[in-house]
């Protein structure tokens, strides 16, 4: 594996990250438990689209075929993507929906923030403007944890029944291969092993505040890095990539 | 006795404040004395305009995971949070006349409060969302700029926001229109599909003729409403039409020609009959735009629950 | 019972230094939420710099029957606008 296509391979994770994550945010909307929530939710949305739209923007930069972003989007089938599991499981209800954001907020600003010093400076100017939007997810979902886990029985029940569900594809959050190894060599990749503890850290916080009980499963799914996903990838792709797929000549 | 008569002048006077200040054109804000018909008025119209917008963001929402680009995926993302926005502002304004978000959402999950008609159709094609932007924002906006001088204040207020916000909804409608215009075969097929499809239901957005809706009306005497049915939907028509030409579409009536005389087009009757029959529920997508949002909002419940809870419990610590 | 969370009103600053404006009304349980909600709603378009926001029962208002007794006598003190006074010819920085 070359540099080149360790990084391209980087780019295509993060930005499938975002991709997938802002699909199951939109999901939300017209669906949210309050208006003001519903606008929230999309506000999450957009950031997310915008952040896939910049990652894989260079990703296709880095690949040197001339792939825009949309192609990498909605041209690539569901072998070739390489985001987290934990992003394409169902938005569930609202308690699930903001148990993944705990997690995955938490994860992306401990990771940006990382990624701010990488020597590949496009992903540290990425990062720099990915970090505030990802500080701001996190206090979101920490606030509504704080109220639904000290909420009302229901909620509580809700809350922790969301926790532990998606805890089991939080390990893989922390995965690495062959181009982390590379691009950590040259300084470009985050260490995930040392933004694990702080996550650690932050979660166990978080929960205990919120007056639940940290999971306790210690099976972790894998698969995502190597283009291995859950069935409900392919029912993302079979959706979003509808039209580009039908209509294979035609320009929107 | 003599309470009871200084009471009745008194309620005159303050009577006699409120239609000064509407003959002024100055705004009635929410303490002023008004109306009980005014205030009855108003919070019909402003709930279902609040409704309309909420309800508005289903058909659009239909596109959302199935937009094109990521590009056209932010555009319809971004409008249909607008839309969002905008009924909590117009809710906002209604609440301020004494009714509660609670009891307008009840209004509208028993049929007591209506939304605009033209959301009970479906959006079946990408090319709807180009018709939807262009022709049901595009007559939405004629109407929302016209009630920015409504004599209500938080109405008022909030039709401007409202107007600078969606100066952008037309235009990405109409640039998707243009584009499928420009495009294939079949992109060309499906925007003259969704224009035959959405031109006569915009139309109805207006209303009933003037000839069955006289201005005379209280609307017009307390200024609420401030240009006709019918001028709405001749300026909506008169604009429309030549953007319609500049990218090929054709209007689908027979009956439009320009009138040299009153320098205005003059279009084909519209068909009334199929608007009652959608507003008294025969449209396509009447019981699904009611059972999504009833499901939702019922859905939702435990959560505003759990946030009430938890401010209890965080004001009792303190 | 309302199940819609308690009203608040916002108030934007368009840019440092500028006066706080109405920008108009959330709903929301608490005051981080309030927060939340009045920055995901009203700052769509990158309008403001900073944001306060207010349980919408705390603000008192003016009765407008009250108006005459308010704001009329002010009227007449005209003196207290500059244009009342005037100067020596030839007066600068004044």
């Amino acid at each position: 594996m070359t540099e080149q296509q360790a990084l391209y391979k980087y780019c295509l994770r993060l930005g499938d990250n975002a991709l997938v994550q802002s699909y199951r945010l939109s999901e939300w909307c017209s669906n949210a438990p309050t208006l003001e929530e519903d606008l929230a939710l999309t506000n999450f949305a957009l950031d997310m689209t915008g952040r896939a739209q910049a990652l894989l923007a260079y990703a296709g930069e880095v690949d040197g075929n001339g792939k825009t972003d949309d192609d990498l989007a909605y041209r690539r089938g569901e072998r070739e993507f390489y985001n987290h599991l934990i992003n394409e499981q169902p938005n569930g209800d609202f308690a699930h929906t903001i148990a993944r954001l705990l997690y995955t907020s938490t994860y992306e600003y401990l990771f940006y923030t990382e990624l701010m010093h990488s020597a590949d400076e496009r992903l540290a100017s990425i990062a720099a403007k990915v970090v505030k939007e990802s500080r701001y997810h996190m206090t979101h979902a920490n606030d509504w944890a704080m109220r639904l886990g000290n909420g009302t029985e229901e909620s509580q029940g809700r809350m922790q029944a969301a926790i532990d569900g998606l805890w089991m594809f939080t390990g893989e959050m922390f995965e690495t291969d062959a181009a982390d190894a590379l691009l950590r060599d040259k300084n470009i990749a985050v260490d995930l092993g040392k933004i694990k503890i702080k996550w650690m850290e932050r979660i166990t916080e978080m929960v205990k505040l919120a007056g639940l009980k940290m999971p306790q499963g210690s099976y972790m799914q894998t698969g995502g890095l190597k283009g291995i996903h859950t069935e409900y990838l392919g029912h993302i792709l079979t959706e979003m990539q509808y039209l580009q797929r039908a209509y294979p000549d035609a320009t929107w | 006795m003599e309470l009871l008569e200084k009471n009745e002048k008194l309620q005159d006077n303050k009577l006699g404040s409120f239609e000064a200040k509407i003959e002024r054109d100055d705004a009635i804000e929410p303490r002023d004395n008004m109306p009980e018909g005014y205030r009855k008025h108003l919070i019909r119209q402003m709930s279902q305009h609040a409704h309309s917008e909420v309800i508005g963001m289903q058909p659009e929402g239909n596109w959302i995971t199935r937009a094109p680009s990521l590009r056209a995926k932010q555009i319809l993302l971004a409008k249909i949070q607008d839309e969002g926005g905008h009924g909590l502002y117009l809710y906002s304004a209604a609440e301020t006349l004494g009714i509660t978000r609670d009891e307008m959402i009840a209004q509208l999950h028993s049929g007591k409060a209506k939304y605009s008609n033209i959301f009970n159709y479906p959006a079946l094609t990408w090319a709807d969302i180009g018709a939807i932007g262009w022709l049901v924002d595009g007559a939405a906006i004629v109407n929302q700029v016209s009630l920015q001088r409504t004599s209500y204040g938080p109405y008022s207020r909030a039709m401007v926001r409202i107007c600078k916000e969606e100066s952008f909804h037309q235009r990405q409608g109409y640039e998707i229109m243009a584009k499928m215009m420009n495009g294939t075969a079949a992109q060309r097929e499906m925007a003259q599909d969704a224009m035959n499809r959405w031109w006569w239901p915009s139309l109805m957005m207006f209303g009933p003729h003037d000839s069955e809706s006289p201005r005379s009306g209280d609307a017009f005497k307390w200024k609420i409403k401030r240009s006709t049915n019918d001028e709405l939907r001749q300026k909506f028509i008169d604009k429309t039409v030549q953007q319609a030409e500049v990218i090929g579409l054709k209007v689908p009536d027979a009956d439009l020609r320009w009138n040299e005389e009153k320098k205005c087009y003059d279009h084909g009757p519209i068909n009334w009959e199929e608007f009652h029959s959608v507003i008294n529920g025969n449209g396509p997508c009447n019981n699904q735009r009611m059972a999504h949002h009833k499901k939702v909002h019922a859905e939702g419940a435990w959560v505003r629950e759990a946030a009430e809870a938890y401010r209890l419990k965080e004001e009792k610590l303190n | 019972m309302d199940t819609q969370l308690g009203k608040w009103e916002v108030f934007m600053q368009a840019k440092p230094g500028a006066n706080y404006i109405h920008a108009g009304t959330i709903h929301a349980s608490d005051k981080k939420m309030a927060l939340q909600n009045a920055r995901d709603t009203y700052t769509r378009r990158g309008e403001g710099t900073s944001i306060w926001v207010v349980p919408t029962d705390a603000i008192v208002a003016s009765n407008p029957d009250d108006n005459d007794m308010f704001f009329d006598p002010s009227n007449d003190k005209t003196y207290r606008l500059p244009t009342f006074y005037v100067m020596p010819e030839g007066a600068k920085a004044i």
